[in-house]
């Protein structure tokens, strides 16, 4: 099975370097919550913002649907460029080596 | 005071598996939930979704299947308070009263926290001196409208409920204020048309690209301190502030129970899914063990396990008798 790399900073600021198959259908919430680095309390539904996090690298992802519109714009740790919901974003050979930044729980 | 064997707080497909499990072993539940309709989370939040991870069932609506959930517990006839938050956790010799936020009192010897995510509170915003005003000008429900009547208000948020109260207390208010951090709205467009129709006619305020950022009053909210993208600060007078930014799943009141928690959930034994406190069990997505999967067969599992721990608590000196369901007989309720 082919794995993906996903760059890590948590919420202290420590990097972790931790890979993802590709082909069990999995989101990045699910990854990051394996290895607990987000809660994601909600089970993926975009309805607690528990995997909010920051996309620091430059990967071209796929829009956001309103679930996930709708949540961001409640939170107050937002930012505009780079926040979204891990649980919205399906592990794909595209996001390979993306860098994503935990947020502060709101 | 309603008696029963088994108090269930959570009325979802957990919980109400639970009164399935129970019954078959001759305990009666009762059924507590803050929500006013039984389901849970399948219910009120994704009644219309697809579950595809129920055995045998190779696709069933949320809705679905907690009618079938409802169809398959009637035998066995269980009592439910709904629309009421389980706040209070008291033991008395060996049984256990729980009390609702309305004051409902229930009394038995087992409670299960079916609890789901927990109950949903208001995400609140990141002022420092927040609470002191909370119920003192500051509100993030709004129960009883009239109240603010003739009165000065500002609502903060982007999303229906702070346009749908807009719009109501542009007719009410003394003077009516939108302050949002975008320049554009997320509500129902019909809804986002009327505030725009409202502010250009005057009759409310609206400020976006604007948080409110510093509350001052002396023993009650006097005035909002209000900051725009450009950084230019101005303040407002208001009796009262709504901030409408959406709830958050928490604990709620089970946190301070005395139970052990771990990452805001409940810890439990996995040999029969009950927690520190003898005669409590946590099942479902509420609960936390080693491999833990948020799953809601893994809750029906969790369910049948603690039935039959909950009756050997409730009948000590009874064998209970495990039987398959097809050789009952059928189902035999109360």
């Amino acid at each position: 099975m082919k794995d993906i790399i996903i760059n890590v900073i948590d919420e202290l600021g420590n990097k972790h370097k931790i890979k993802s198959p590709l082909e069990m259908g999995l989101n990045l919430m699910d990854v990051l919550r394996s290895h607990d680095l987000v809660e994601g309390a909600c089970g993926g539904m975009a309805l607690c913002a528990t995997c909010h996090c920051y996309i620091e690298s430059d990967h071209e992802l796929a829009d956001q649907g309103d679930d996930e519109l709708a949540m961001l714009d409640q939170l107050f740790t937002i930012d505009e460029e780079k926040s979204r919901l891990a649980c919205q974003i399906q592990i794909t050979e595209e996001i390979n080596n993306i860098t994503v930044k935990i947020a502060s729980p709101d | 005071m309603i008696k029963t064997d088994i108090i269930i707080i959570g009325a979802g497909p957990c919980g109400l598996f639970s009164v399935f499990e129970a019954g078959l072993l001759k305990m009666k539940c009762h059924l507590i939930d803050s929500l006013p309709i039984p389901g849970g989370q399948c219910a009120e939040i994704y009644p219309k979704k697809p579950i595809y991870d129920i055995p045998a069932y190779p696709q069933i609506l949320a809705e679905e299947l907690v009618e079938n959930l409802m169809k398959q517990i009637e035998p066995f006839k269980p009592g439910f308070t709904l629309g009421e938050r389980a706040e209070k956790l008291e033991q008395k010799d060996n049984l256990f009263i729980v009390t609702t936020s309305k004051g409902t009192k229930h009394e038995a010897p087992v409670v299960v926290i079916a609890g789901g995510l927990g109950c949903f509170e208001p995400r609140k915003p990141l002022i420092e001196n927040i609470s002191e005003f909370e119920g003192k000008g500051i509100e993030y429900i709004i129960k009883d409208p009239d109240i603010y009547k003739d009165k000065k208000i500002v609502i903060s948020g982007g999303g229906d409920s702070a346009l749908d109260w807009t719009i109501y207390f542009s007719k009410i208010a003394k003077e009516v204020t939108l302050v949002h951090r975008r320049s554009s709205f997320r509500g129902h467009l019909e809804s986002v048309d009327q505030v725009n129709a409202l502010a250009k006619m005057n009759k409310i305020n609206l400020i976006t690209d604007s948080e409110v950022y510093e509350i001052i009053g002396e023993k009650k909210l006097e005035k909002v301190l209000i900051k725009n993208k450009q950084n230019q600060e101005f303040n407002l007078q208001a009796d009262f502030w709504f901030p409408l930014f959406g709830l958050v799943p928490k604990l709620g009141p089970i946190k301070n129970w005395g139970l052990n928690l771990e990452k805001n959930a409940i810890l439990v034994d996995t040999f029969d899914y009950s927690t520190n406190i003898k005669g409590v069990y946590a099942i479902g997505d509420v609960n936390t063990y080693p491999g833990k999967l948020k799953l809601i067969l893994c809750g029906f599992h969790e369910a049948s396990l603690m039935a039959q721990s909950a009756f050997k608590h409730v009948f000590p000196n009874q064998r209970s008798s495990f039987k398959y369901t097809t050789v009952m007989g059928g189902i035999k309720g109360f």
